[in-house]
């Protein structure tokens, strides 16, 4: 019997894809808590826009199994290689109860299953973690309010349209079918005549009835007509109503003297954080960075975090600006998130209190969602004062803290926790 | 086909089915008439890494159901082999009917026709005349109840939910090495002897239920009630499980079954790893030759060859930092190999130790018969050669619990052979690795705890950490609690 070679190289590679998957959820816990270290370790760039997978150490899920205790017990081990040992000889334990013999049986004995090991997880799946427990506040909510777009679509076919949207096939089809089952109809009538005809006992003149009747029938089989109404099948299309899926993010953030590294490096983990979370979310998304010291300017993203100003501080006009690039260029069909970062600074009590005036007045009625956070202070300042008699009166502002660049995703966690229903 | 042209056919360093096609004309040929082997149909199957990979997930099964416990395993090698740990093997065969085998696309052709020795005839020709193997593997069998498992274990996730499904897979794979059956189990009673059984019963019912019989003497139901269940310790905990558990479900019962039958299936595996590397091995080795002497291999193939095979019979000596244990494949083969020598050319040591064999010339037929009727703890017993021993500078030592010292109890001479032996014989008993520990008891009249006992040997006792995570899996599937005993001692329970 000749072998039998098969050549599976072309099969599909993830056979073990389902059972990947598998482990993934098992060490669900484990990743999702090795997150903040993640973002807190990780570049900015690198999370959001690298290709590579991404590493999350997992320590060992147990498979236990009854097994001796390796220190216990009367063994007796053969090993190979001998070169000085002769019988009776005495070797000393090393200390520690780390027998030699370890390696014949050690491997069995000791539990393999609680290694460490590493999970890599696709950018895809890194960001399902990352955003699994969130949920954009009243995005639902939104996307019902903010239907705007139709889009058309296929349904099936019908048999009225006009004729640009004629299925020829089908209707050919359909043409066809009924032909061939009017054509058999008649071609049955005739063939009965025509045995008729054939038997010789027929009288003259009903010979003669016969044959115009045959001569009826063929002339009415090619009188069936080639297509006809009931044959004609259109295209048929839905108008679908579709959620605008595009957003526009607004970054404000004060730029002045008093920001050091440090707080813009917090700032920007935290707006890359809330892009990527959009990013999700939204088909296209615009992002307009604006930064501010006692003037406010629109500026590129480079610009944005890397140059540096010195200055005062007036916020007022920062928001003053966004205002009017909403009013401007996203006034229709755009589903508008606003993040402001600042030191807290301003320039005197009634700076503040202008801001928390624009905000519930003009911003808060446009944007969909409003998050201001305060880096790096210790007391709470004029505008955060102001701030929060905002945040407490609208439901789609809130303010939060961070210090330190671990607790970034605390914070981010807390502003976006799924609501139980 | 002449000679000459297959010299160079198997020279050049790339193959396509062709070469594969007319080496095995020729393999199997010698393996048939040469070693007189008799083997399944072969499927040859060619793979990429990847895949070789996913085969070592599933334990060289082509299919298999889900389980997390695949994917951590295909985890951990993907990590070990991308971070240059770990290399693949050359191929990785499968006991089935026909008999498949993975070969890595990348071999030369000399390692195809290597393997193709090795795997499709050697561990082809163990698995079809062994005798554990066929009496604990079908191996026409296999794949289909596989198929059946997989499917069986999905239609219970969609019907009763995966966490549900796993729960019970878990738990069952801590038992998996107590899923076994060492011996067959009883034949089914005759009818006779069913009637008889039933009467017994009956009657020991009315011992309990008859009024009357409380007015005699006592110690008849005592006797009654001193009466174990099971009525023999039971050694495999998955079958009785299965048979026995008071809360299992029927689909739970039958992922019970599941596991165990596949643990059943790898049982044989575990207790012929030097005997059947050895086989394989020397398989491959006889083959090669033989072809080369024939005339079809060129020396530029056989030095490529003797490289592979000195790689796959290296055996680092116990201080060196690559030892891990004796290496199976060393061992069988040379047990094998010396064994021919001495059917051949035996020397006065030989036909003392082995006058069966030594000068007799019927090495293939030793062989063969060694093949069929041993594992390794009884083919090391009773062949492992004093030549072998020298060879390979066996030696053993002791190593007493209580001892602050290892002695050395034997090494590679007259006084030696038989004491190392004896060791290493025992150390390829299974009770070696996995403690025994069998069903005991069940208190049918209390509250349904189920007794597992440990039977220590040579004083080992058991990790009581590991102990301790294993019982609740027991308890899941048993629905009561569980308890452990070592002699007549409870050294572990899940009751609070």
């Amino acid at each position: 019997m000749s072998i039998n070679i098969v050549d599976r190289r072309k099969n599909s590679k993830g056979k073990s894809s389902e059972n990947r998957q598998r482990l993934l959820k098992r060490v669900e816990d484990q990743i999702k808590k090795a997150l903040p270290d993640i973002v807190k370790n990780t570049n900015v760039k690198d999370l959001t826009s690298s290709k590579d997978s991404i590493k999350v150490p997992v320590k060992g899920i147990g498979e236990p199994q009854f097994h001796y205790d390796k220190d216990s017990g009367d063994k007796k081990h053969v090993h190979p290689g001998n070169k000085e040992y002769t019988e009776g000889d005495i070797i000393k334990k090393p200390q520690g109860g780390q027998g030699k013999g370890k390696g014949q049986k050690g491997s069995k004995d000791g539990d393999p299953t609680e290694d460490e090991f590493t999970v890599s997880i696709s950018r895809e799946e890194f960001l399902d973690y990352f955003f699994e427990d969130l949920e954009l506040p009243d995005m639902v909510k939104k996307h019902l309010n903010s239907i705007v777009d139709f889009k058309q679509r296929r349904a099936g076919y019908s048999n009225y349209g006009n004729p640009s949207k004629l299925n020829i096939t089908r209707s050919y089809k359909n043409s066809m079918a009924r032909r061939m089952a009017v054509g058999m109809f008649f071609d049955k009538k005739i063939k009965e005549i025509e045995e008729k005809l054939k038997e010789t006992k027929i009288k003259a003149n009903e010979r003669i009835e016969l044959e115009k009747e045959l001569d009826r029938l063929k002339k009415m089989k090619l009188s069936v007509s080639f297509m006809e109404e009931v044959d004609l099948q259109y295209n048929n299309f839905e108008k679908v109503a579709v959620p605008v899926t595009s957003a526009v993010m607004f970054c404000v953030m004060d730029v002045s003297g008093s920001m050091g590294e440090k707080e813009k490096d917090i700032a920007k983990r935290f707006f890359m954080l809330l892009y990527m979370f959009l990013t999700k979310q939204y088909e296209r998304i615009e992002i307009v960075f604006i930064r501010h010291t006692t003037e406010a300017k629109e500026v590129s993203e480079e610009e944005f975090f890397n140059s540096r100003e010195s200055g005062g501080t007036v916020v007022v006009t920062a928001l003053e600006l966004m205002n009017k690039i909403i009013k401007e260029r996203y006034s229709k069909d755009w589903n508008i998130y606003a993040a402001q970062a600042s030191d807290g600074d301003v320039w005197d009590k009634s700076d503040a209190l202008d801001c928390a005036k624009i905000l519930d007045l003009d911003i808060l009625n446009s944007v969909q969602y409003m998050i201001y956070i305060e880096i790096c202070r210790r007391n709470e300042g004029d505008l955060w004062q102001s701030y929060k008699t905002v945040a407490n009166k609208r439901k789609n502002f809130e303010i939060g803290k961070i210090d330190e660049v671990g607790e970034i995703w605390k914070v981010f966690q807390d502003f976006f926790k799924k609501k139980t229903a | 086909m002449d000679k000459e042209y297959l010299k160079k056919l198997f020279s050049r360093s790339d193959w396509d089915e062709d070469t594969i096609i007319e080496a095995d004309k020729i393999v199997s040929r010698i393996a048939e008439e040469y070693l007189g082997l008799d083997t399944y149909p072969n499927q040859f199957e060619i793979i990429s890494s990847e895949q070789m990979l996913d085969a070592y997930s599933l334990i060289g099964l082509p299919i298999s159901y889900n389980h997390w416990k695949f994917g951590k395993d295909f985890v951990m090698n993907q990590n070990n082999y991308k971070k240059g740990r770990m290399g693949l093997a050359y191929e990785l065969v499968i006991n089935s009917n026909p008999c498949i085998s993975y070969n890595m696309e990348d071999n030369t052709t000399c390692l195809m026709v290597l393997v193709l020795a090795h795997a499709a005839y050697g561990h082809n020709h163990f698995f079809k005349n062994n005798y554990l193997f066929k009496q604990w593997t079908q191996a026409d069998a296999i794949i289909d109840y596989m198929v059946f498992a997989k499917n069986f274990v999905a239609q219970c996730e969609e019907k009763y939910g995966f966490d549900e499904v796993e729960e019970v897979l878990d738990s069952c794979h801590a038992l998996m090495n107590y899923g076994v059956d060492k011996y067959q189990k009883p034949r089914k009673i005759s009818p006779n002897e069913e009637r008889e059984r039933l009467k017994k019963k009956l009657e020991d019912d009315q011992v309990f239920l008859d009024d009357i019989w409380r007015t005699l003497p006592k110690d008849k139901i005592e006797k009654a009630r001193e009466r174990r269940f099971p009525d023999q310790p039971e050694e495999n905990i998955l079958y009785f499980i299965e048979k026995n558990s008071p809360k299992l479900k029927g689909w739970q019962r039958e992922l019970v079954r599941i596991v165990r039958k596949t643990a059943q299936y790898f049982y044989p595996q575990g207790q012929s790893k030097v005997a059947n590397e050895g086989c394989a091995t020397f398989t491959h080795y006889e083959i090669i030759n033989k072809m080369h002497e024939e005339g079809y291999l060129g020396d530029d193939f056989m030095l490529e060859f003797f490289h592979h095979h000195s790689n796959v019979v290296f055996q680092p000596a116990f201080d060196s930092q690559y030892y891990s244990g004796l290496n199976p494949y060393t061992l069988g083969f040379n047990i094998f190999s010396d064994l021919k020598r001495m059917s051949l050319n035996p020397t006065e040591e030989d036909k003392k130790w082995f006058p069966d064999i030594a000068g007799k010339g019927n090495w293939a037929e030793t062989f063969r018969y060694i093949v069929e009727n041993f594992k390794d703890e009884t083919f090391v017993l009773q062949y492992l050669s004093p030549k072998v021993i020298r060879d390979m500078k066996l030696f053993s030592i002791q190593d007493e619990q209580e001892a602050s010292y290892y002695e050395v109890d034997a090494i590679h001479d007259e006084y030696g052979y038989k004491k190392i032996r004896q060791n290493l014989s025992e150390s390829y008993n299974r009770n070696r690795y996995v403690p025994d520990i069998q069903v005991y008891d069940v208190d049918v009249y209390g509250d349904r705890t189920l007794t597992l006992e440990h039977t220590p040997v040579n004083k080992r006792t058991l990790d009581s950490g590991s102990m301790n995570k294993v019982l609740p899996h027991v308890e899941f599937l048993w629905g009561f609690p569980v308890r452990i005993v070592e002699d007549g001692k409870e050294i572990g329970t899940t009751k609070k």
